[in-house]
């Protein structure tokens, strides 16, 4: 039974998501899509468990035998991260249904919630394959499903923004797959372990850095790394609420794990040392963390700064990544698993303000900080994890990444870091001036607090915010595990 | 010479890359985007049937007298990356339906301004 759990994480939303589609309007839809992300949290919370009792676990699909078949391998690090996204999933749709409901064309919401799981099953479809082509198939159907589900956008720019993400989405997958077949071109191989057995014997051709090459711009794409991030903004903003929550607090995480896979798994060790990637990651992740941060600072649309504030981040755990050891790596993880805490708990309250007032431009929320209480206890909470005060998420994942720069004596990037956190208590604080410190308007008044069933997801992910800020046994002890696992970090 | 000849078909993709790479980003209609993207993907479709092929080899399939085959895994692959690219320019077609209804327009320079003069 333990390693089948492996596949179903992968096969109950798959087979959920048709019969969402086909079930009748109302509320049915969405009870199977919570009940299906729910069985998947819990799955994937076992999985994790399994795999760091027994260690790695290896299924094969239809009892091929590796590497002729695809084979699903679990270690610590894609338990790791396939638990973030069910367990944010499994938040996330109870929280979706009354947004959802608002937002949603009525005879649109059973293929809402099929397109939700669809994205489900691509995302961790990614995290559980051991196949490099098999993550394309993955990477493309949970692409698909997320400009499918952006497009539901109230606003008529949600067209536009899709179809910006569908045209840079599917270069970023295109130059993927050709990595992966110049990659196979050499290697014959698609098995990750058998392709990272094969490739030091072959890395002196031209074509396995050629393939190095075209893998990591198409996933920088995916990852939204700056200044490939030009899709992010729109579609964040524009995207129906649940999505947003969803897509910014798993899709661009999930890409973060397959650069780290095939960076430091996939290429032996010290492969990426010899190439400009680390330099190139280092450069582009603190151009990111100020640039994107500066942009979310002159933001008048809330959601739109907090999806700039989500690039800046980006370039937090690929700083992390460039760093190249293994405190860089597990900076990097840790923060991958805490911002999609603090995001989703702020996308979550953005979203509660929209769901009462429709609205979310800066001059629209002019003191409703006073009108929602809960809600605006949730952005302060999600604000100070953001900027990384002590007590909160955000600071456990900037420690570790201070101090994985200091080991490194990269010093710029230590000023860096900081100083993204200053940028941060910047446009936190506007946030936070325009729903408490600003006049209410005459409609601000008459606005209630949001209902209990946006409140308590939200309020969940609020609490681990608190919880994972203080008690760091489960983040940093299992990021270590993971970031031991990828045996081609150099020392 | 032999280098130009004896590689043509690796030629043909790369320039088909380009193009299509460069349609996607010159042109502001939104269908001929979606055209640029189309010849981009089949310029990979092409590398990996090259990539298979083998100098004399028969179609995989087992036959009395022949000995040797093409390989079929990457051919199996890009029918794979086929139906993702029908599946991504049929999504794409849908929403530049929804842009003409919604904007009345699918030049991307219009629709720009269309967003901007409000």
């Amino acid at each position: 039974m333990g390693n089948q759990i492996s596949l179903l994480l992968v096969v109950i939303p798959l087979i959920a998501a048709p019969i969402a589609a086909v079930l009748p309007r109302g509320r049915l839809p969405w009870l199977l899509a919570c009940v299906v992300a729910s069985v998947c949290a819990i799955l994937a919370g076992v999985q994790l468990w399994n795999v760091l009792n027994e260690g790695t676990i290896s299924y094969e699909l239809g009892g091929w035998q590796p590497p002729w078949g695809i084979e699903y391998r679990i270690d610590a690090l894609n338990a790791f991260v396939a638990l973030i996204v069910a367990v944010i999933a499994a938040i996330t749709l109870p929280y979706a249904l009354l947004s959802a409901e608002q937002e949603i064309p009525e005879e649109k919401i059973p293929l809402f919630y099929s397109a939700l799981l669809l994205c489900l099953t691509g995302l961790l479809g990614i995290t559980q394959t051991g196949d490099i082509f098999n993550v394309f198939v993955f990477l493309e159907i949970s692409s698909l499903a997320s400009y499918a589900l952006i497009s539901l956008g109230k606003d008529r720019k949600a067209f536009t923004a899709a179809y910006q993400y569908l045209i840079m989405g599917t270069i970023g997958a295109t130059f993927y797959l050709i990595g992966v077949g110049l990659i196979y071109s050499e290697t014959g191989s698609l098995n990750m372990q058998d392709v990272a057995n094969i490739l030091p014997s072959v890395l002196h051709f031209r074509t396995v850095e050629t393939g190095f090459a075209f893998i990591m711009i198409g996933i920088a794409l995916k990852l939204a790394l700056f200044p490939l991030h030009l899709w992010l903004p729109n579609a964040y903003t524009y995207a129906p609420s649940a999505v947003t929550v969803f897509l910014a607090a798993t899709a661009t995480k999930v890409a973060v794990y397959v650069m780290l896979r095939i960076l430091f798994m996939l290429f032996p060790q010290g492969f990426a040392m010899t190439t400009p990637a680390e330099e190139l990651f280092i450069v582009s992740g603190i151009a990111g963390i100020i640039i994107a941060s500066v942009y979310a600072i002159y933001q008048s649309n809330i959601k739109r700064l907090l999806a700039y504030s989500s690039v800046a981040q980006v370039g937090y755990m690929v700083l992390g990544i460039g760093f190249a050891s293994v405190a860089g790596v597990t900076a990097s993880l840790i923060h991958l698993f805490n911002h999609a805490l603090m995001k989703g708990a702020l996308f979550m309250a953005i979203g509660a303000i929209i769901y009462r007032i429709g609205a979310c431009r800066m001059e629209q929320i002019h003191g409703l900080g006073k009108a929602m209480p809960w809600t605006f206890g949730a952005i302060v909470v999600g604000g100070l994890s953001l900027i990384g005060v002590p007590g909160t998420a955000g600071f456990v994942s900037k420690w570790y990444l201070v101090s994985a720069a200091i080991e490194q004596q990269a010093w710029i990037s230590v000023a860096v870091i900081l100083f993204g956190s200053l940028l941060a208590v910047v446009y936190v604080g506007k946030l936070i001036e325009a729903l408490y410190f600003k006049p209410v308007s005459d409609t601000g008044k008459a606005v209630r607090e949001a209902p209990m069933l946006l409140l308590v997801p939200m309020y969940s992910l609020v609490f681990a915010n608190l919880y994972f800020g203080l008690d760091t046994d489960l983040t940093v002890g299992v990021a270590q595990q993971a970031a031991a696992i990828l045996g081609g970090i150099g020392q | 010479m032999d280098f130009f000849i004896g590689h043509y078909n690796y030629w043909i993709v790369i320039i088909l890359m380009m193009v299509g790479l460069y349609t996607v980003i010159s042109r502001g209609n939104l269908i001929k985007k979606i055209i640029g993207l189309n010849i981009f993907q089949v310029s990979v479709f092409f590398l990996y049937i090259s990539l298979g092929a083998v100098e004399g080899g028969a179609a995989p399939i087992i036959a009395e007298g022949v000995k040797v085959y093409s390989n079929p895994l990457p051919h199996v692959l890009i029918l794979t990356a086929i139906v993702v690219g029908v599946a991504t320019t049929a999504l794409a077609l849908a929403l530049v339906v929804r842009i003409k209804e919604s904007y009345g327009t699918i030049e991307e320079d219009e629709i720009h301004n269309l967003d901007h003069s409000l």
